[in-house]
């Protein structure tokens, strides 16, 4: 839940998630779900003579369980009171969450868990 | 996003009910159709279907019809923009045609994949990714 968390924090930030078949794709996160699943606007390809098929496609679902990597804007991330949620467990997601929002002062995600 | 639901399957992907869609499988069919239902599981309903295949700059397509695909072969869900499709720089030629090809280039990646693996295995002590079929 705490990644899943971290995840949410990060809407409308620029990702690039790589998946298992070594396609990268760079877009705006826009959803995360329980399973991971990343729905990615804007997208766009490394390397897309290789991939020909996604010229045309703009927004994207991608499913969880094929993903490998997503790489994060560090400057979006603290990864202190990541630790520290780590070695405290899992109770405290909800305050973890919060605090991540205000840092990020993302009006919109807290509106999310509390609205 | 505009859906009511924020952060759950159903979420992202109400807003592509109805719309001309990608599906990458797991096997590495790519096929275009659209999206009529889903579930939590990434289930997909396609109508339409047309399966493609592409080789360089050229690609086929051909006939598939309706489809139900288990969530868990389904790589990624595209979006297709309908303005940027028409002006793709491939040619389209006749499935027949190009479908050799492509079944050329699959075994060769194999080859390739299966051979990178072992030595990945022998030498670096790394696991073999995916199992059955990651071929996408």
């Amino acid at each position: 839940m705490l990644i899943f968390s971290v995840f949410k924090t990060l809407t409308d930030q620029q990702v690039t998630v790589e998946l298992k078949n070594d396609l990268s794709i760079t877009g705006t996160l826009k959803s995360v779900d329980q399973f991971l699943n990343i729905r990615l606007d804007n997208i766009k390809v490394s390397d897309e003579a290789r991939h020909p098929h996604m010229i045309a496609v703009k927004n994207c679902f991608i499913r969880g369980s094929v993903v490998r990597y997503v790489q994060l804007p560090a400057d979006h991330v603290d990864t202190q009171l990541l630790e520290d949620a780590t070695r405290r467990g899992d109770n405290s997601t909800k305050a973890i969450v919060l605090t991540l929002t205000i840092k990020n002062r993302n009006a919109e995600t807290l509106k999310f868990h509390y609205g | 996003m505009d859906s009511l639901i924020p952060f759950t399957t159903s979420g992202a992907l109400v807003d592509c009910v109805d719309r001309k869609m990608l599906v990458i499988l797991r096997d590495g069919r790519k096929l275009h159709g659209v999206l009529r239902s889903y579930d939590q599981f990434a289930n997909l309903v396609l109508e339409d279907t047309y399966e493609r295949i592409y080789h360089g700059n050229t690609f086929a397509q051909d006939w598939r019809g309706l489809y139900v695909i288990r969530g868990e072969n389904v790589v990624l869900l595209g979006e297709i923009d309908l303005d940027v499709e028409d002006d793709v720089p491939l040619k389209e030629v006749d499935y027949q045609t190009l479908e050799p090809y492509c079944k050329l280039e699959a075994e060769k990646r194999k080859q390739r994949d299966d051979a990178k693996a072992q030595i990945l295995f022998d030498q670096n002590g790394c696991s073999k990714e995916g199992g059955e079929g990651d071929g996408y």
